[in-house]
């Protein structure tokens, strides 16, 4: 991708680039450690139609929502070479059997032989959690398995 | 009552009164500084409440307040941003200063106020104002437009162009002969260049040397060497302004970051002091009769910096629309005009009537900017629309 840097002499750094749709889409690193993320209108590229001041905590997290799918993607990337494992993500729906109920009463690895290498919440990742680890609705689960065993983990999780 | 308690009132009062103006003016969307201007022009001869045994304060804060306008801007800018936006935008800056300075000297010639003053008209009409346009562009949600690092290298130029400036007209103020202004011109080049050396290379001592954790000591260690900065080339002919502007420009990195964030509210309120000080020494009534040439050159500069502008941003290959609104940007003058036209005045060696001029300018553009960089947008839009050319205006 390429991201362009533009130094904004007195107010910070803005970094963009141009997505396939058309538009401009970037951040602006402010001095005083403030974000910006800008969108550029669709009729004049050279303008903004949104600029959305974040703050430190609110940029991690929107960082943290985007970047979930991308942890899959190179899990899966990791785990490519070996054969019949892959790893998928299955979310924890609200009110569901394992909202508010640890990791470990999943028995998820003793009845799947898949694993929990990750859980992705409110846009933050917690890799290799431990079992007392306790679910949350709206949590990601990322489980690595054979394709039988993230089958029965759908079962499961889905219960 | 004793006279520190008189004098306390007063002061209280006129605070009091600028934190309410300012309030007013940040509600409206223009920039307080025509209000100050205001209220110092209402308070001054023949005004509603005169105001003595605070002049030696109000004397001192007004020129405190120009010595921290000035470190603050040279605060913003690191010296590698200074050169590279110097490289980038050369040209646009000197059209920039061909384009605005023009329309102040001529209109000085015209008046008969001779080479000084041609040279102080020069700068109150050529310098924009990057405190109100930076507040502008950020109020606006432009800082992520493609035009916007345009404009704020143009603002970059004109901040080193003034340091190169002030030294010169305060030489030629205090009436040196030629070859005394070239010497003032030889000596304040070599001091921005050996200013900009040492904050490239050496800029980390520099900034330790003031640098504190502790807040207290910080503040009094920024401020001293501001103050003593200033005092010394005060002594040595180049202004005070110019050389607290470039002790701000030696500080960098964290220690000026940190150095902005505790100034910007004492600036803040030194400088509405400069402002209404300036607005006390203006008598009121002569500023009716400049009033249609200030109109007239609000008129004539408004147009110029829009095509400054748009000629800027159209070589870096900005749109239409873009070009329009990097115009607009740059139109409003403020804090600076009014600390050449004061230089100028106190020096006696110009016109009378500049502060006049120069104060109603101020008042016209200052709320003409933020206006015109609001309503380019629509205006722009709707000219094409009409199928014709969009307004360059």
């Amino acid at each position: 991708m390429n991201v362009e840097v533009t130094p904004l002499p007195g107010i910070g750094t803005r970094q963009d680039f141009m997505i396939r749709a058309g538009r401009r889409i970037g951040v602006i690193t402010h001095r005083d450690g403030k974000f910006e993320l800008i969108v550029s209108s669709k009729d004049d590229p050279d303008n903004c139609s949104a600029s959305i001041a974040l703050t430190p905590a609110e940029a991690g997290t929107l960082a943290g929502l985007l970047g979930a799918p991308q942890l899959v993607a190179h899990l899966e990337e990791q785990h490519r070479d070996v054969a019949g494992i892959s790893t998928r993500q299955f979310p924890i729906v609200p009110g569901s059997t394992f909202d508010g109920r640890t990791l470990g009463e999943t028995e998820l690895r003793t009845r799947t032989g898949a694993s929990i290498v990750a859980v992705v919440r409110a846009g933050s990742v917690h890799p290799s959690p431990r079992p007392d680890f306790v679910f949350e609705g709206g949590d990601l689960v990322v489980v690595v398995g054979t394709a039988d065993g993230l089958a029965k983990t759908a079962d499961i999780l889905d219960g | 009552m004793p006279n520190t308690a008189i004098a306390l009132v007063q002061l209280g009062a006129v605070f009091f009164g600028l934190g309410l103006l300012g309030k007013l003016a940040w509600r409206i969307g223009i920039s307080p500084i025509p209000l100050y201007l205001i209220g110092g022009l209402a308070f001054g001869q023949g005004g509603i409440v005169p105001l003595h045994g605070i002049e030696d304060f109000t004397h001192i804060a007004s020129e405190i307040g120009v010595i921290l306008l000035l470190l603050l801007l040279g605060l913003e800018y690191s010296a590698a941003e200074l050169v590279t936006g110097l490289k980038r935008s050369w040209t646009a800056g000197v059209v920039d200063i061909v384009l605005n300075a023009a329309p102040g000297a001529i209109a000085a010639l015209i008046l008969g106020w001779g080479p000084v003053g041609a040279l102080a008209m020069a700068g109150v009409t050529y310098i924009s104002s990057s405190g109100i346009i930076a507040k502008v562009l950020g109020d606006l949600g432009r800082l992520g437009n493609r035009e916007t690092p345009v404009v704020l290298s143009v603002l970059v130029f004109e901040d080193l162009a003034m340091a190169v400036y002030l030294p010169i007209l305060t030489a030629v103020l205090a009436g040196v002969s030629f070859l005394g202004g070239l010497s003032a011109v030889g000596i304040s080049l070599l001091a921005i260049t050996v200013v900009l050396i040492i904050a490239l290379r050496f800029g980390k001592y520099v900034s330790a040397l003031v640098d504190s954790p502790d807040p207290e000591v910080f503040l009094l260690k920024v401020l001293g060497a501001a103050l003593l900065v200033a005092g010394v080339a005060a002594q040595l002919q180049v202004s005070a302004a110019v050389g607290a502007f470039l002790l701000g420009i030696a500080i960098s990195g964290s220690t000026a970051e940190n150095a902005t964030r505790m100034l910007e509210p004492l600036r803040d309120l030194f400088a509405a002091m400069f402002f209404v000080v300036f607005g006390l020494n203006t008598d009121p009534t002569s500023i009716p009769p400049v009033l249609g040439l200030a109109i007239a050159l609000a008129v004539v500069t408004t147009l110029t910096k829009v095509a400054t502008g748009w000629w800027a941003a159209k070589r870096q290959g900005i749109g239409r629309l873009g070009r329009a609104r990097a115009g607009a940007a740059l139109v409003a003058r403020g804090e600076f005009s009014i600390v050449i036209a004061s230089l100028a005045v106190a020096s006696g060696g110009v016109d009378g009537e500049l502060a006049a001029l120069a104060t109603a300018y101020v008042l016209l553009m200052a709320v003409l900017g933020p206006v015109a960089a609001r309503v380019v947008e629509p205006l722009a839009k709707f000219t094409r629309k009409r199928g014709t050319e969009p307004a360059t205006a």
